[in-house]
C-alpha cells in the first residue's frame, strides 16, 4: 500500500498550492462532458483520475490542460513567472509559452506527442529551443541525456522515432516532455496501448523520475494498478461526476462509492 | 519609353486591381515580413512562372520606370526575357539589363551582385511563402504561430539539418528573423544572398501568386539568418574565381560546355559578369575557345533583347 | 520538551472510532466491525491489539494508517509539534505524517516492478532525506540482519518467496527511525530465528522511544514485546 506514497510531498507549513480547480464543467451541447469537479494541487503531488471510457476523464485533463474551454468554472494554476493565473483567461501566447516550460502533456498516443519526421534529439530539443537555446552542442548533450534516463540506447540519438517500438516513443515522449523541468504534467493513459511487460518498464520509470523531479501530475488512466503504482491520490469519475476521491490506496482498499466498490472487485488478481 | 499596347491597360491590370495590390504592399511593407493575403489575379503565365512578382511590378510600375529583369541572376533565360517583353508589350516601359540603370528589378531565385542603391525596388518571386510549412503543414497553425512569435520549430529543422549532415544543409530559401519578429522566407535565392537583405537601403517585395501572398522589407531592416551560437550562419564560399571575370565575390554558376566534360565557373549574375569583362578584367579562362563560346553567347543575348526594342 | 523515556507522552490518541463497511456490489449489506473506540498509545510503549479473528483487529490498525476511513471519531497522531487527525487531514498531511511519524508494516510486500530489493528497503530513508549511498548501508545491514543473502540484494523482490519478501517488508519498515509504528503480523511466516530478529527490532523500536501499536498472532511474540493489551470483540449483531 505504500508503493507510490513513499515518494510523497512534504507538507510545509502552508504551501501555495500549484492548481486549483473549482465548479469545472464541460457540456458537450445537451451532452455532459464533466460537471462539479473541484480540488487542489500541491507541488509534487501526482493525482490519479480512474473511471471508464467516457466518464469524462478525458474532458477534465482538457479543461485542466486549458486545450478545452469549459462550461462553467475556474482553473487558477500557480505560475513561476506570473503567479496565480486563470487558465482560461490566459491569453494563447502565455498558455503556450506555459505548455512548454512549466507544464507537460504526455499523451496516449506517442504519435500525436512526438515529431515523428524529425530525430530523436530533435523531438528532445524542441522545448529548449522553443524557449530560446541556440547552442546546438548543449541542446544535443542534454538530449543524449535524456536518451539515458528514459532507457534507450544513446546511438539512436539521430533515429527517427518511427524507427522505434511502441515502448520507446512512449519514453521518448516522457524525455521530450520532462526535459526542461516541467512542475506540472498531465498525462492522458500513459501506458495505454503497450503491452505489459513493456508497460511495467513504463511505470516504473515514470515513478521514478516523478519522484525524483518532485513533479505534480494529473494522470488519467482507467488501470488501477497504474493508479496505484503512481498516485498519491485519486478521483473516481463516474458519467462525468467525481463519485469519490481520497489517498489512493483509502480509495482503493476502502471503497466506499458502489461505483468504486464495483470497479476494485473488478480487477483480476494476477 | 515606346508606346505600349493600345489593347490593354497600363501594366496589364485593371486600376481597382492594382490599387487593391497596393494597399496589399503597403500593409506588407508596415509590418516587416508579414504575409499579407491579397485576391491573386489570374495571369497570362501559368503558376510558378513567376505570376506573384509580376502583379506586383505590375502595381507598382510607372512611365518613367526602367525594368530589369533577371532569372537565376540572368537576364538571357526564357523566364526573364518573356516577363521582360511581356513588360514592354503592357507598359512600354524602358527595359535594361544593367542593375544601376534599373529602377525596378524583378528577380526569381537571386540578388544582383552589384550593390542596389535607396530607390531601387527589388521584387522576388517567391513559390513557397510560408517558411514554417515544412515543420507544420497547417496554415491554421502557421497563422498562429507567426501571430504568437512561435517560432521554435524553425530551430528543430536546423537542429535536425546538423544532426543528419554535420551542417546546415539549407542553402537556398534559409530562413531569416524579420525585424526582430517575423520569420520569413526569402524565396529560393541561395543564402548567399542572405547578408544582402539586411539593413538594406532598396525597397524588397515578394509576391507569391499561387498562394496569393505579399510580403516586404523597407529599406534599412534587420534580416537576421537564423541559426546556432556554435554553428552560425555561413554563405556559400569557393575556392576559385569567375572564369570569365575573374570576381572573387560573386555566387558562381557551374557551366557545362562540351560532351567531354569541359566546365567553366562563371558568376551567375550575367550583367555583373559582363560589366567585369568590358572594365577590362578578365578570369583564367577567358581567353580559352569554351571562355569566349560562352562569352558571345552572352552578348548575343543582349543584342536579340535590344534588337526587340523598336 | 520531555524526555519521552521518562514520562509517558501520548503518541496516538484514538476518539470514538467507528468503522462499518457497506458492501454495495452485495446488495448493501452493512457490516459493522468497531463502534466508538478509544486508545491511546505513548512514546515508548507497546500495545497489542488482541481479540479474536474478525474481531476487527486489522481493520483498526489500517484506519489509524489512515489506509480505511472510519466512518466515525478521530485518530490523534502527534506529528512533530502538532496532532493531526488522520481521519480528516487532506491527503498531502497524511501523506507526510506517513513519512515522517508513522510507519506500517504489514504481512505483504507490495512488489514495485523491476525495483531491486535493497533499494526497496533503502526508500524510506531516501525520502526523508538520507543520501543514497548511506541509505543502502543501512538497507544492506537490516538485510544481513534478517538473513536475506547478498546476492539477492539487487533483485526485484518479486521473485522472492513469501518469507524473504516479508523479510524484504520488515526490513523497509524499521530502516526509517519513527516515532510511531504499526505492525500487522510481522512474524506471520518467519522461522525462529528471524522471529527472533524481528522480536529484536520491535524492541529496540520500542526502547529508542516509539509508539507501537501492533498485531501479534504469536503468543510467545506478544509476550515478548508488548507492554499492554487493547481487546476488541467480536460484534455479532448486524446493526
Amino acid at each position: 500500500m505504500t508503493a507510490a506514497l513513499a515518494h510523497a510531498p512534504t507538507a510545509q507549513a502552508d504551501p501555495h498550492p500549484l492548481l486549483d480547480v473549482s465548479g469545472l464543467a464541460k457540456w458537450y451541447g445537451p451532452h455532459l462532458g464533466c460537471r462539479d469537479v473541484a480540488f487542489t494541487l500541491y507541488p509534487g503531488e501526482v493525482m490519479g483520475v480512474v473511471g471508464e471510457s467516457g466518464s469524462g476523464k478525458t474532458t477534465l485533463l482538457g479543461c485542466l490542460s486549458g486545450g478545452l474551454e469549459p462550461s462553467a468554472g475556474r482553473v487558477t494554476y500557480h505560475s513561476e513567472r506570473w503567479g496565480a493565473v486563470d487558465i482560461h483567461a490566459l491569453p494563447e501566447g502565455r498558455r503556450r509559452l506555459l505548455m512548454r516550460t512549466e507544464w507537460g502533456f504526455v499523451r496516449q498516443n506517442p504519435r500525436d506527442g512526438l515529431r515523428m519526421g524529425v530525430s530523436a534529439g530533435a523531438n528532445i530539443g524542441e522545448r529548449p529551443m522553443a524557449v530560446g537555446d541556440r547552442h546546438y552542442g548543449r541542446i544535443r548533450a542534454q538530449a543524449l541525456d535524456w536518451l539515458k534516463q528514459v532507457e534507450i540506447d544513446q546511438t539512436r540519438l539521430d533515429d527517427r522515432p518511427a524507427q522505434f517500438s511502441g515502448g520507446m516513443q512512449q519514453r521518448l515522449q516522457i524525455a521530450r516532455v520532462l526535459v526542461n523541468g516541467p512542475r506540472l504534467v498531465f498525462m492522458d493513459e500513459p501506458t495505454g496501448g503497450l503491452d505489459v511487460s513493456v508497460q511495467a518498464r513504463l511505470l516504473d520509470l515514470l515513478r521514478d523520475l516523478v519522484a525524483r523531479l518532485g513533479l505534480a501530475a494529473v494522470i488519467v488512466t482507467h488501470d488501477l494498478a497504474v493508479a496505484r503504482l503512481l498516485a498519491h491520490r485519486l478521483m473516481v469519475m463516474k458519467d462525468g461526476r467525481v463519485v469519490e476521491e481520497g489517498l489512493t490506496d483509502q480509495v482503493l482498499d476502502d471503497p466506499h462509492h458502489p461505483y468504486t466498490q464495483l470497479l476494485v472487485s473488478s480487477v483480476l488478481q494476477a | 519609353m515606346t508606346a505600349p499596347d493600345p489593347g490593354v491597360t497600363f501594366g496589364y491590370l485593371d486600376e481597382q486591381t492594382k490599387r487593391m495590390i497596393r494597399r496589399a504592399i503597403l500593409k506588407a511593407v508596415a509590418i516587416p515580413g508579414y504575409q499579407v493575403p491579397f485576391a491573386g489575379r489570374e495571369m497570362p503565365l501559368p503558376y510558378g512562372w513567376g505570376t506573384g512578382g509580376i502583379q506586383v511590378t505590375a502595381s507598382v510600375i510607372g512611365g518613367d520606370d526602367v525594368l530589369k529583369v533577371i532569372d537565376q541572376g540572368a537576364d538571357d533565360t526564357t523566364n526573364a526575357v518573356s516577363i521582360r517583353r511581356f513588360f514592354r508589350r503592357v507598359t512600354g516601359v524602358a527595359t535594361t539589363e544593367h542593375t544601376t540603370e534599373a529602377t525596378l528589378i524583378q528577380t526569381r531565385h537571386r540578388v544582383p551582385e552589384t550593390p542596389l542603391r535607396a530607390g531601387q525596388i527589388l521584387i522576388y518571386q517567391v513559390p513557397i511563402p510560408e517558411p514554417l510549412r515544412r515543420m507544420e503543414p497547417r496554415e491554421t497553425e502557421t497563422r498562429k504561430m507567426h501571430a504568437l512569435s512561435d517560432y521554435g520549430v524553425m530551430h528543430v529543422k536546423l537542429y535536425e539539418d546538423i544532426a543528419q549532415h554535420g551542417c546546415i544543409s539549407t542553402s537556398y530559401d534559409y530562413p531569416v528573423r524579420v525585424n526582430g519578429r517575423h520569420v520569413m522566407a526569402p524565396s529560393p535565392i541561395p543564402k548567399f544572398d542572405n547578408p544582402k537583405m539586411h539593413d538594406a537601403p532598396f525597397l524588397q517585395l515578394f509576391g507569391a501568386g499561387r498562394e496569393k501572398r505579399i510580403y516586404a522589407l523597407p529599406p534599412y531592416t534587420s534580416v537576421v539568418s537564423l541559426d546556432f551560437e556554435d554553428h552560425p550562419f555561413t554563405v556559400q564560399a569557393w575556392d576559385r574565381v569567375c572564369d570569365l571575370c575573374g570576381a572573387t565575390d560573386s555566387y558562381l554558376d557551374e557551366v557545362v560546355t562540351d560532351d567531354r566534360g569541359g566546365r567553366l565557373f562563371v558568376c551567375s549574375d550575367s550583367d555583373y559578369c559582363t560589366g567585369r569583362r568590358a572594365a577590362g578584367h578578365r578570369g583564367p579562362m577567358a581567353a580559352t575557345a569554351a571562355g569566349e563560346a560562352l562569352s558571345d553567347a552572352m552578348a548575343a543575348v543582349g543584342r536579340e533583347d535590344g534588337e526587340a526594342r523598336p | 520538551m520531555t524526555d519521552p523515556t521518562q514520562s509517558p507522552r501520548p503518541m496516538i490518541r484514538v476518539e470514538g472510532l467507528s468503522k462499518a463497511f457497506v458492501l454495495h456490489t452485495q446488495g448493501g449489506a452493512r457490516i459493522p466491525v468497531f463502534d466508538g473506540l478509544d486508545l491511546t498509545a505513548h512514546a515508548g510503549e507497546c500495545v497489542a491489539l488482541h481479540g479474536p479473528s474478525g474481531a476487527g483487529k486489522s481493520t483498526l490498525l489500517r484506519a489509524l494508517y489512515a489506509n480505511y476511513r472510519p466512518g466515525a471519531g478521530h485518530v490523534w497522531v502527534r506529528h512533530g509539534e502538532t496532532w493531526v487527525d488522520m481521519v480528516t487531514a487532506p491527503p498531502r498531511v497524511v501523506i507526510d505524517v506517513r513519512r515522517r511519524t508513522m510507519g506500517h508494516v504489514s504481512q505483504f510486500l507490495r512488489v514495485i516492478p523491476r525495483v531491486p530489493a535493497l533499494d526497496v528497503v533503502a526508500e524510506p530513508l531516501v525520502v526523508l532525506g538520507e543520501s543514497q549511498e548511506q541509505a543502502r548501508r543501512r538497507a544492506g545491514a537490516l538485510l544481513t540482519r534478517l538473513n536475506i543473502p547478498e546476492r539477492l540484494w539487487s533483485l526485484a523482490p518479486a521473485t522472492f518467496s513469501g518469507g524473504e519478501q516479508q523479510r524484504v517488508n520488515v526490513a523497509r519498515g524499521f530502516i526509517a527511525p519513527v516515532p510511531v509504528l504499526l505492525l500487522d503480523e510481522p512474524t506471520a511466516s518467519l522461522d525462529k530465528d528471524n522471529r527472533d530478529v524481528v522480536v529484536a527490532l520491535i524492541r529496540e523500536a520500542r526502547d529508542a522511544g516509539a509508539a507501537v501499536v501492533g498485531i501479534f498472532h504469536d503468543a510467545t511474540v506478544r509476550e515478548a514485546v508488548c507492554d499492554r493489551l487493547f481487546t476488541l470483540d467480536v460484534r455479532t449483531e448486524a446493526a
